[in-house]
């Protein structure tokens, strides 16, 4: 066989694989996806990986939300967990343009159309809703009305939709200051250079509860239309986007993603919310 | 009779002016020639327009420019209180740090061990240690702005730095010109603030021109006490929208601010060559 003729059949082989990957994408074999490492699964999130999304970070354990998520999403597309692996990959690797080192990143990133330019997200694995937090000490400790917030410092992180959460739905007199990470906004509310901190609601009720001794949630913020909604985020273009996203609906459809969200993120409920 | 070159001396001129033709023929050429190289080799890249789209949206740089452009204005500020004051603690512990007085040993040792842990300290860490310690003592009375604490991390870092340019200049003044002083009668402190110091200062403009432009590019450093500064501006945008261009923005932003202050050293460094060598110092 002449080189030529090779080369044709390797693309015709190539051309029926891609074709046959295609019919089976909704139950995607690991052999036939096309993985950055073949028959492996890489999985991206950032160090340090916050509770109660992981577990003392460390997304390997299976334990939090999403690396619960993760798993099912991986045993979904035919990976056991042995064939999972993590990779550290911090907030601006997720953002860059090119391919990425992960097969998907899974870090609490709201979906967004201005996002979704840039890459490719799954359907939403998660509905999420944002939280004001305070301590008792503060003057905002009482606040029932966003009117009454309306003279509050108010903290975020960067790279998170709760910053637009102040600055569209809360609208403070005063300028809102951003932190590089929770850590720092949380150190930030304990001194009292904020008056309070807004985060996603699972997060505001684990700072609330485990990291400050005399923290509150003042109330969330009722989502706005088409709510926010937690993604996997892949490569723009990805060929794995449409299996990962099939993953995910079957793990909605079949209860597990509610389940695992009661199991991880059980003391959600109750707080009330903000007009 | 007028001057007339010799053959030999036409002949050699008629040279230079072929090899200087032709040494102008080549770097054009060869200018043009990597120009296209690179060109291509930049366009054609699989993820140019990927990379062109991230970090160079015409979109996104117009909706980022005023948001970077009021973060621009904090940075600002912080950089002309930060550098006069870092200037001033700077010069005071210079002269702390040259003192031969005996009585004023404490102050020098005070001196040299403040130079030795905040120019060695890294300033995001003195930044954490400022921002976040200080009010985390719980004083009443203490300012607990990120801004005014930042701007004091800034100034506590940086008059560390310019004391030492100071003290080298205090250094390089000749000791005769010291002698010479006291010889004419003025008292020590007149000798350092009409003599000694002038020329120090004067010596050590460049270098402390260079620490201002650092200055102000380290000023955005602040943010991690969670002010809104250009660059933090640029990021908050960057990570609403996944593109990098608000970025690129402030950095085109922060480098027409640096440009003038840098020619403007230029110049300065130059005109002091200059006079140096109608002086015959060299």
């Amino acid at each position: 066989m002449n080189r030529k003729k090779l080369g044709t059949a390797v693309t015709l082989a190539a051309l029926l694989g891609s074709i046959s990957f295609g019919i089976s994408a909704t139950s995607a074999s690991a052999a036939t996806l096309p993985t950055l490492t073949p028959g492996v699964l890489t999985i991206g999130t950032d160090d340090p990986a916050y509770t109660p999304w992981f577990d003392n970070n460390n997304p390997s354990d299976g334990k939090g939300f999403e690396s619960a998520v993760a798993y099912a999403v991986a045993k979904q597309l035919g990976f056991p967990a042995s064939k999972v692996k993590w990779v550290h990959a911090s907030f601006n690797s997720v953002i860059q343009p090119g391919k990425k080192a992960f097969d998907f990143d899974i870090n609490e990133v709201s979906i967004t159309p201005d996002r979704a330019k840039a890459v490719d997200f799954s359907t939403g694995y998660y509905d999420v809703a944002q939280a004001l937090i305070t301590t008792t000490k503060s003057k905002i400790a009482k606040a029932k009305t966003i009117a009454d917030l309306a003279n509050a410092k108010l903290g975020a992180s960067v790279g998170s939709t709760s910053y637009s959460t102040i600055t569209d739905v809360i609208k403070p007199k005063t300028k809102p200051s951003v932190f590089d990470t929770n850590d720092l906004a949380t150190a930030a509310l304990k001194n009292g250079q904020i008056d309070g901190l807004v985060l996603d609601l699972p997060t505001a009720f684990y700072v609330a509860g485990a990291e400050l001794s005399n923290g509150l949630i003042v109330g969330q913020f009722a989502p706005k239309a088409g709510s926010d909604q937690f993604g996997l985020v892949l490569t723009k273009g990805s060929a794995l986007t449409k299996s990962v996203s099939a993953a995910v609906n079957a793990l909605r459809a079949n209860g597990t993603l509610k389940a695992l969200a009661t199991k991880w993120l059980a003391s959600v409920g109750g707080a009330p919310v903000l007009k | 009779m007028s001057y007339q070159p010799s053959e030999l001396r036409l002949q050699r001129e008629a040279a230079r002016r072929r090899a200087s033709r032709r040494s102008t023929l080549i770097a054009i050429l060869s200018t043009v020639v990597i120009g296209t190289v690179l060109t291509i080799a930049v366009t054609g890249a699989p993820g140019f327009k990927a990379v062109r789209q991230s970090f160079f949206s015409w979109h996104y740089a117009t909706t980022a420019f005023p948001h970077v452009l009021s973060g621009l204005w904090l940075n600002l500020r912080v950089m002309v209180i930060a550098s006069l004051l870092s200037f001033i603690l700077g010069l005071l512990i210079a002269v702390a740090r040259t003192s031969h007085s005996p009585v004023l040993y404490p102050l020098r040792i005070l001196a040299t061990t403040y130079t030795d842990i905040f120019r060695g300290l890294p300033l995001l860490l003195v930044l954490y240690l400022v921002g976040f310690g200080i009010p985390g003592l719980g004083f009443t009375w203490l300012t607990n702005s990120a801004v005014i604490l930042g701007t004091v991390s800034l100034i506590l870092t940086y008059s560390a730095y310019m004391g030492e340019v100071i003290r080298a200049g205090i250094e390089a003044v000749n000791p005769a010109q010291r002698m010479a002083a006291r010889a004419l009668g003025l008292t020590p402190t007149q000798t350092q603030r009409h003599v000694v110091l002038p020329q120090a200062l004067r010596k050590v403009t460049p270098a402390l021109l260079n620490d201002l432009i650092s200055l102000q590019k380290d000023s955005g450093l602040i943010s991690v006490l969670g002010a809104i500064d250009a660059i933090r501006a640029a990021q908050i945008d960057a990570s609403q929208s996944f593109n990098f261009t608000p970025y690129v923005v402030a950095g085109a932003l922060f480098v027409s601010l640096t440009i003038p202050l840098t020619r403007f050293t230029d110049w300065l460094s130059n005109k002091q060559d200059r006079a140096r060598v109608q002086q015959g110092q060299w």
